[in-house]
């Protein structure tokens, strides 16, 4: 636990990327398999499910520290996070643990879901007594569930490799799926060779970034592919030894909830896997999000869900033919044979061939662009025909070219503070549009200011306050911003009546009164067109 | 009974005696606590301060009328008794005294009881009444010993030297910084170097005969200079600006209170976050109004209600006080007189 809680903190106090990979080499070429596997684990995002409740950690800390429940409250506010909140408020523990992370988790983390209150209150304070400041804080990350280190994926696949001298792809591949934390698990994961995994595994997703640059600086257009970018379920299907296996880009194993996909799958040739997007499908174009989500969310599929939201798997990549690992090829001739093979299938309402965008010029790739919203399509990815099938995040085979999104003038009427970096600060804001004389709150964002204008923001806030709802101001209704979202749907749910996908605030409107910002009837307006497909 | 002292829109007042108390506007007789930018401002006619705070005064108030007073001299302002008594926060700062008829109130200013070598050490002053800052008036600002941050200070620095960086420490100009090279003297290696503000201010220090290792004006090197392994102390304004750029390769670095909350220091983007303040804890903070023997507190400056609700948990008549740096855009402040640690939230 000491040397894991020190990697926590090695990381957790540089900005360098090559610090990070670096101390996370050093651990992983020190420690020891058992503990190795969960360090992999946690640091790649692995949670334990169902622990401790938090009320109960909050009380039996406010017992351990004298500190009684407002004030408790109240330093909650403070800090923002409440694993760090109790590891600040316990008095100093006398001892400090030697035992490995592999002991911690198992005799401890992943023993106390399933024991009796008192049993885990044992367990809990005997962890608070025997581990020191930053320990502390770490093992209350893991029990909480909130254990989260600034590391992506592909740092930690990168010092993997460097400590083990494995290729990265290896790593990566071997890390993909369901990856269980076992020493034995480990051994596997660093050995030498490139031995693939078990039939399950999915390969790494290749990811692209947003285009950065002009359409022309990129080539001739001859040279790429754009097909319409979706906003469903990124997912890959492989068929192998007769079996099905669905997975999301998240390593959800998500077989399950598409039978109609594993239906249509028995036509696939065993050694086969498609990369695409899972996306509810009817008359030609996708439904709203939400629906998938509603889908997603059932415990039971019923055959009313499943005929209220038919879903299709837009596929565009191949990355096994025949049991061969085909993502070093070149991207045209992958997707020949994915053309040949869903032709092939008799499913072909299930599996869709992601349709080419027909371009000659640049020019033309722009005006379809446009088109992207009535086709349901949140923009255009721009894919290289000679690209292989990368790992990872990487430039230059594929871009993303997303819609500029919906954006309204509206109104902040709330504050509150954010968490962790930004626990001090007012930093979310809800925000109203105006409805006659009257204002409806219709969305809440976080993200889109400057550390400069959050903090003139946030004084803002502390001299307008109107009234005060625990950590929730309400302010006077006089800052407009312009916000940026992705979707917009109708929701029952919401005072508004309507419901926007990731909303951000992309400029403070301080040249705007608050008696200019838009209406309700503008944000139906932009909901009428987006449901209509443009019509 | 009108209250001896009470906030008026120009600042902490006392009516029979008529003058103020680190008054926030002009006023025609300040009496100072200390020469951080919240409590000291310029425009008074007359300004009253210890005789320790006078040379830093001078520096930060241009062409000021100052009359000084030693520790526990008691002086006469229309009837009413005044005393300076050290509050340990950063050099000359002061406690006041003010008694009328009796009655005996103290206005702490900021104040630490922590031992530090820049300044003489905090004395609790019995007193009927004790307004008290509350700058970090949460049981979650516990320091650690300062012997363990200076320690690890060192150990930053010295790992920066051997990856062939430099040091950049950002640290409030007035107290902090010339407490961090007090606190480095002996028990780190290499050469300090200092951004302007603070260098001003080591130079008052040591005229005031605080003994402080050699510093140099990172100005004065020549363009070229090889920065590894330098210590730079700077203030936080420096912080992200273009003054930095010749320090080439670098680890940056805040040493603060606030420093003792994670999301705090993520939120600075600096690589490091020393905790080290020069106000009260929470256990110092509650320890120090019992020592005081005051049966009526007010608290201001900081996080006043959870601190009053604490009072009157553990029976104290306590009571919130407002004061100007709360509320108040820091906007409106310039730079050079952002508070120490800079804005206190609440």
């Amino acid at each position: 636990m000491k040397r894991f809680a020190k990697l926590f903190s090695e990381i957790d106090t540089t900005t360098r990327t090559n610090e990070k990979v670096d101390a996370m080499s050093r651990y992983f070429t020190h420690a020891d398999p058992a503990d190795a596997a969960w360090a992999v684990w946690f640091l790649s995002g692995g949670r334990p499910k169902r622990l401790v409740p938090v009320r109960m950690l909050a009380t039996w800390a406010m017992e351990e520290s004298g500190v009684s429940s407002w004030l408790f409250e109240e330093s909650y506010h403070a800090v923002g996070d409440l694993a760090e909140t109790i590891a600040l408020l316990l008095p100093d523990s006398s001892s400090s643990s030697d035992a490995p992370l592999d002991e911690w988790v198992r005799d401890k983390l992943l023993a106390i879901g399933g024991a009796s209150e008192e049993k885990q209150k044992a367990i809990v304070l005997d962890a608070w007594r025997s581990l020191g400041g930053i320990e502390r804080f770490v093992w209350n990350k893991l029990i909480t569930g909130s254990f989260r280190v600034g590391v992506s994926q592909s740092l930690l696949v990168r010092a993997l490799s460097r400590a083990s001298a494995v290729p990265e792809g290896t790593i990566s591949h071997r890390l993909a799926g369901d990856w269980r934390p076992t020493a034995e698990a480990y051994q596997k994961l660093v050995a030498e060779g490139t031995e693939a995994p078990p039939e399950s595994s999915p390969y790494p997703f290749y990811l692209a970034y947003a285009l950065e640059s002009e359409l022309e600086d990129l080539g001739s257009v001859d040279e790429w592919q754009a097909e319409w970018k979706w906003d469903g379920i990124r997912a890959q299907l492989i068929r192998r030894n007769g079996s099905t296996y669905i997975w999301s880009r998240g390593d959800d194993l998500l077989t399950e909830r598409f039978p109609e996909l594993v239906e249509a799958a028995e036509w696939l040739p065993d050694g086969t896997v498609i990369d695409g997007e899972i996306l509810p499908w009817r008359d030609g174009r996708p439904l709203p999000f939400a629906q998938l989500q509603r889908r997603i969310g059932r415990k039971n599929l019923t055959p009313k869900i499943r005929s209220e939201v038919p879903i299709s798997l837009v596929a565009y990549d191949l990355l096994e033919l025949n049991g061969d690992d085909v993502r070093d090829k070149p991207m045209s001739r992958r997707r020949e044979e994915l053309s040949k093979l869903i032709q092939s299938t008799n499913a072909e309402s299930r599996f869709l061939l992601s349709p080419i965008v027909a371009a000659s010029t640049w020019e033309e790739i722009r005006t379809a662009k446009e088109k992207a919203r009535d086709l349901g399509s949140e923009g255009l990815m721009l894919k290289r025909l000679d690209s292989p099938y990368g790992v990872g995040r990487r430039k230059g085979g594929w871009w993303k070219w997303k819609l500029d999104p919906y954006s309204v003038d509206a109104v902040m009427v709330y504050a509150q503070p954010g968490h962790g970096r930004r626990a001090l600060l007012h930093t979310d804001y809800t925000f109203a549009v105006r409805d006659g004389d009257t204002l409806v709150p219709f969305a809440k964002a976080y993200s889109g200011l400057t550390d400069a204008e959050i903090r003139e923001m946030d004084a803002w806030i502390r001299r307008n306050t109107v009234e005060k709802f625990g950590p929730v101001r309400s302010v006077k209704p006089e800052q407009v911003f312009e916000l940026g979202f992705e979707g917009i749907q109708a929701s029952p749910r919401h005072k508004s009546g309507i419901a926007v996908r990731f909303p951000r605030i992309l400029r403070w409107r301080k040249d705007k009164p608050a008696s200019e910002a838009d209406t309700l009837d503008s944000l139906k307006a932009l909901l009428a067109r987006a449901e209509g497909g443009g019509s | 009974m009108t209250d001896l002292l009470r906030t008026t829109d120009r600042g902490l007042y006392c009516e029979v005696g008529d003058f103020y108390i680190d008054p926030w506007m002009p006023v025609e007789r300040a009496i100072i606590t200390h020469a951080h930018g919240d409590h000291a401002r310029w425009g008074s006619s007359t300004y009253v301060c210890s005789t320790e705070c006078e040379r830093v005064l001078r520096t930060r108030i241009y062409n000021a009328n100052i009359t000084t007073r030693s520790w526990n001299e008691t002086f006469h302002i229309n009837g009413v008794t005044l005393s300076f008594h050290p509050a340990g926060h950063i050099l000359g700062s002061a406690q006041i005294r003010v008694v009328h008829r009796g009655e005996r109130w103290v206005v702490s200013g900021d104040y630490k009881t922590e031992p530090d070598p820049t300044c003489t050490p905090f004395e609790p002053v019995r007193c009927d009444v004790f307004i008290t800052e509350s700058t970090f008036g949460l049981p979650i600002y516990r320091w650690t010993p300062q012997s363990e941050t200076f320690a690890d200070i060192a150990a930053w620095w010295r790992s920066n030297r051997e990856a062939g960086r430099a040091s950049i420490i950002f640290a409030y100009a007035l107290g902090k910084a010339q407490r961090i090279l007090a606190g480095l003297a002996n028990i780190a290696e290499g050469r300090f170097y200092t951004h302007g503000a603070v260098e001003r201010l080591n130079n008052d220090y040591r005229e005031g005969g605080v003994p402080l290792p050699p510093t140099t004006y990172a100005g004065s090197v020549s363009k070229n200079h090889d920065w590894t392994g330098a210590l730079i102390i700077a203030p936080p304004s420096a912080g992200g600006s273009t003054w930095l750029r010749r320090f080439g390769t670098s680890s940056t670095a805040f040493a603060s209170g606030w420093m003792r909350v994670r999301g705090a220091r993520r939120r600075r983007s600096v690589d490091r976050g020393f905790v080290l303040s020069d106000h009260v804890d929470w256990p110092a903070l509650m320890e120090t109004i019992d020592a005081t023997g005051a049966e009526r507190v007010l608290v201001t400056h900081g996080y006043r209600d959870p601190v009053v609700r604490a009072l009157r948990e553990k029976g104290l008549d306590a009571d919130s006080l407002a004061s100007r740096w709360e509320g108040e855009g820091e906007s409106e402040l310039q730079e050079d007189i952002v508070p120490d640690d800079e804005v206190a939230p609440e």
